[in-house]
């Protein structure tokens, strides 16, 4: 048993049980609903604006990006612009393919020692998979909850909305209640590829060994948001009207805890509230992080262009003067070229 | 020298999966064949560096200032402020896992640490409790295990300076980090807080004083300087049968100075390279009137402070323009080097530039602006001669290196930190009939690390050493019995300094070429009459049968 999953799993638990008891036996409503998301969204603003303003005042003195293809050099070589970008627009394409396709975790390779110790390398694309899997179906369904602030809700949610529930999973059906809509698909995706991604770290050695209790948490944090989410609408069937006036309500300045809403609402809600407040503090802020980091949103162009270090200092250098003096007579001797004679 | 345990002991007991107790609770283990011996308190001294003494990894006292821990501390902080890469990278990694198995330092020790995430997280543990409130918050509550933050204590420390030397900041990782997390960024940083308190290794504080004081590291002074390269002109006179010219040293007015690593001047198999470059410019000076001018001064092109601090490379590294002002040569021509190029490419114009006293470099020979070199003026050989081969005006004939199966190892700093790739292919497209690559997840800017770049190739470290250079090897190997290759080429001092004694222990048989020996083998000078009979080896050139005969 490992004390970093373990802790991890009994922190959610604990924030669920507090909840629970909070809201159905000391009637907390109105601290759960409306004190503990206020909080939490002033946390992540102020925590993410700290911590973005903190990377920015330190100083990029270098530029060192990691190449990845061909350089930009003589005009019949093939440059590849977006792993070498030498332009912004390069840059701008290799971001876009960082931030949007993760084509760095593309090229994932896994190790391996074959007969006789011939290490091979095996293309490996499950932790690439998954990861795109988790973060566009968390998008999706952050998207979808903007219906609960919107009125009339826009088009691209509903557009959204019904390419997501396109996929009717009809053998789900006698176990729903009728008059539901499809299923929505990013629901799914997103638990199957925590529950992926979860079992990596428990499972491979490696993964295990390098995995913190922050790294754990996160992923059960986000597991109890999308099964208390799923059982809301599948199983528990909450009153969607009375959350979206709260939400709104919220919204607009003038919160007033929902009538009729189970408990399991405030769980989902308490979730996603330690998550947001969790954010800017942890290693989720790669999300931020990503825009800045050094190795990968410069064009390589050092020799081409000066880059100038803001605290560049004067050293002290051992000058051709000095050397000529120490070795004057040998360079004499052996006929080399002297300033001084 | 080779490492005392035999390739079979080492590979069998190479093990991936980690051990039982946590990062945290297993303590470091300063093991013999496995680290470099503590910088010579000299040489420390020399370049100013801090806390000069002689000390003793194996022992338990190290002679530690006082403070040390506060010293490390202000150093961490200032570090923090000075270099985003640090603090970015200090708090985005998700621990993936995605860099694991791509360090060749884990690969063949099996040492969790050796992952570059975990050699992150001994500086990281650290920056959670000293600079982050959470981490501090947690590790009061909950412990190190939980909160992933732990105290600096001696033990840690002794982690640092054992894995940030155990680390050739080859970028491997980085190219696989969703991020780009680089972990040679957090060994510099490691290493240069490691310099602070005075701990180092005598491998590269020796040679950093020696470039300061020599202008090479291996110490070698003017009149000796020029003695080898003298030595050099007779010896190809003698393989090769071509006359050449001494090479001209501090030449006033030349048109181009030209700087290569000190190691291609003093070891074989670098003499060779350096041989080759020596006929190149001879050649181009004869046929083209080329004026190239080496210096004394300038004699080193790789950098041992960039293993030292920042500071420290950019003190060794101002005697290329300084000695280019003082020459009033028109701009400067880079040999073959690994973290040279790194230095050059990505450091030397912002740290020691404006070049504005030398002009944007032009071949003389073929016309070609050499764009990409705009700012800092300084050309790499290889876009040089790739330039002149792509305009016909090298003679070469390719059948003399007909003994040559060749493969080619792309060095890590030119591959991960410019780009360089195929600029030397196509030389050797053309000055080699025999070329086969190795497999793609070895080369290009996947290349693997010959495992003894960054300071590490001394003597003692063997079994490291070995271990480090077992993915290049294994590659090797595979095209050494699939094609027959018998020759790795690189464009790397280090690479030749190191990659024989590497090739000798996994794969017997290889032997390691730089470019420009190539190069100068095909080479066909004007005035040269009948076939060649000898490479610049001294060895028979001929055809395959007769290799296959040996």
């Amino acid at each position: 048993m490992n004390v970093n999953y373990l802790f991890s799993l009994a922190t959610v638990v604990v924030l669920i049980v507090l909840t629970w008891i909070g809201v159905d036996t000391l009637g907390l409503k109105g601290f759960f609903g409306i004190i503990i998301p206020y909080a939490a969204v002033v946390l992540f603003i102020v925590g993410v604006t700290r911590k973005v303003l903190n990377w920015a005042n330190s100083a990029v003195p270098f530029r060192i990006p990691t190449t990845c293809g061909q350089q930009k050099s003589l005009p019949w070589i093939q440059q590849d612009k977006i792993d070498n970008p030498s332009t912004t627009i390069g840059v701008v394409i290799r971001m876009l393919f960082e931030v949007l396709t993760f084509r760095s975790l593309f090229r994932n390779t896994k190790a391996k020692f074959k007969e006789n110790y011939r290490l091979s390398y095996r293309w490996e694309i499950v932790l690439w998979a998954t990861a795109l899997a988790f973060h566009y179906a968390f998008a999706v369904v952050l998207l979808r909850h903007m219906r609960f602030f919107f009125e009339p809700v826009p088009l691209v949610i509903r557009l959204l909305e019904n390419a997501d529930s396109f996929f009717r999973l009809e053998f789900f059906s006698p176990y729903f209640a009728v008059g539901l809509p499809g299923v929505y698909m990013s629901g799914l995706v997103l638990l199957g590829a925590l529950l992926v991604l979860l079992g990596r770290r428990i499972f491979l050695p490696q993964i295990k060994y390098i995995s913190l209790a922050s790294d754990y948490f996160p992923l059960f944090l986000i597991i109890g948001i999308a099964a208390t989410g799923i059982l809301m609408r599948y199983f528990a069937k909450v009153d969607i009207l009375a959350i979206k006036a709260f939400a709104m309500g919220l919204l607009t300045f003038n919160p007033a805890v929902p009538e009729n809403v189970g408990t399991l609402f405030y769980v989902h809600l308490l979730l996603v509230s330690a998550l947001v407040a969790y954010f800017p503090y942890s290693k989720l802020m790669h999300a931020g992080g990503i825009f800045l980091s050094p190795t990968r949103n410069l064009a390589n162009t050092t020799r081409a262009k000066r880059h100038v270090n803001p605290w560049n200092y004067t050293v002290h250098t051992h000058t051709y003067e000095e050397y000529e003096e120490e070795f004057r007579e040998k360079m004499r001797e052996a006929g080399l070229p002297l300033e001084k004679e | 020298m080779a490492s005392k345990i035999k390739p079979a002991e080492l590979l069998a007991r190479t093990d991936h999966r980690p051990p039982r107790t946590g990062w945290m609770d297993t303590p470091v283990v300063i093991r013999e064949g496995m680290y470099c011996y503590a910088s010579n308190p000299k040489s420390v001294e020399y370049v100013g560096l801090p806390n000069a003494r002689a000390w003793n990894p194996l022992e338990d006292d190290w002679k530690l200032p006082e403070n040390w821990q506060e010293i490390l501390h202000e150093g961490f902080k200032e570090r923090l402020e000075r270099f985003r890469t640090f603090k970015v990278f200090m708090d985005i990694c998700v621990r993936c896992g995605a860099c694991a198995d791509k360090c060749h330092f884990f690969l063949g020790t099996g040492d969790p640490k050796n992952m570059p995430v975990l050699r992150a997280e001994l500086l990281r543990s650290v920056y959670r409790k000293d600079f982050t409130a959470a981490g501090r918050i947690m590790s009061s509550l909950f412990g190190k295990h939980i909160s992933g933050a732990r105290e600096l204590t001696m033990d840690v420390l002794k982690e640092w300076w054992y894995y940030f030397f155990q680390c050739t900041e080859c970028r491997r990782c980085s190219v696989f980090c969703p991020y780009g997390i680089d972990t040679a960024e957090i060994t510099i940083m490691g290493r240069e807080l490691l310099n602070l308190i005075g701990l180092n290794i005598d491998w590269i504080a020796t040679p950093a004083a020696n470039c300061y004081r020599t202008g090479n590291h291996l110490g070698i002074q003017p009149h000796a300087y020029k003695d080898m390269l003298d030595f050099f002109v007779s010896d190809i006179e003698e393989f090769t049968g071509v006359t050449i010219d001494p090479p001209q040293l501090n030449k006033k007015g030349a048109d181009i100075l030209f700087i290569t690593p000190s190691g291609d001047v003093f070891a074989d198999p670098g003499t060779y390279t350096c041989m080759g470059y020596m006929m190149l410019f001879d050649y181009l000076k004869k046929v083209y009137g080329l004026d190239v001018t080496w210096s004394t001064y300038a004699s080193e092109g790789g950098n041992f402070g960039f293993f030292t601090s920042h500071e420290t490379m950019k003190r060794l590294n101002a005697k290329m323009y300084a000695e280019a002002r003082r020459l009033g040569v028109k701009w400067i021509l880079g040999g073959e080097c690994g973290h040279m190029w790194r230095v050059i490419h990505q450091y030397m114009d912002t740290m020691n530039g404006p070049a504005d006293f030398l002009q944007e470099p032009v071949s003389p020979i073929t016309g070609t602006r050499f764009e990409n070199a705009k700012s800092t003026k300084m050309v790499h050989i290889a876009e040089f001669t790739a330039d002149l081969i792509k305009h016909g005006k090298l003679k070469l004939d390719p059948s003399r290196n007909d003994k040559i199966r060749l493969t080619y190892h792309d060095s890590c700093n030119p591959s991960r930190g410019m780009g360089l790739l195929d600029e030397p292919r196509y030389v050797i497209k053309n000055v080699c009939n025999h070329f086969y690559e190795m497999p793609p997840n070895t080369i290009r800017e996947q290349t693997f690390c010959c495992g003894s770049g960054a300071g590490l190739n001394a003597g003692e470290d063997m079994e490291l050493r070995m271990s480090g250079g077992l993915p290049r090897a294994n590659a090797v190997k595979y095209v050494h019995e699939k094609y027959g290759v018998n020759t790795l080429g690189c464009i790397c001092a280090i690479d030749r300094a190191v990659l024989p004694a590497l090739m000798d222990y996994w794969v017997p048989g290889v032997g390691v070429a730089g470019l420009h020996e190539l190069v100068a083998n095909a080479l066909v000078f004007p005035e040269e009459e009948g076939p060649r009979e000898m490479n610049l080896r001294g060895e028979p050139l001929g055809a395959e049968e007769d290799a296959d005969e040996e």
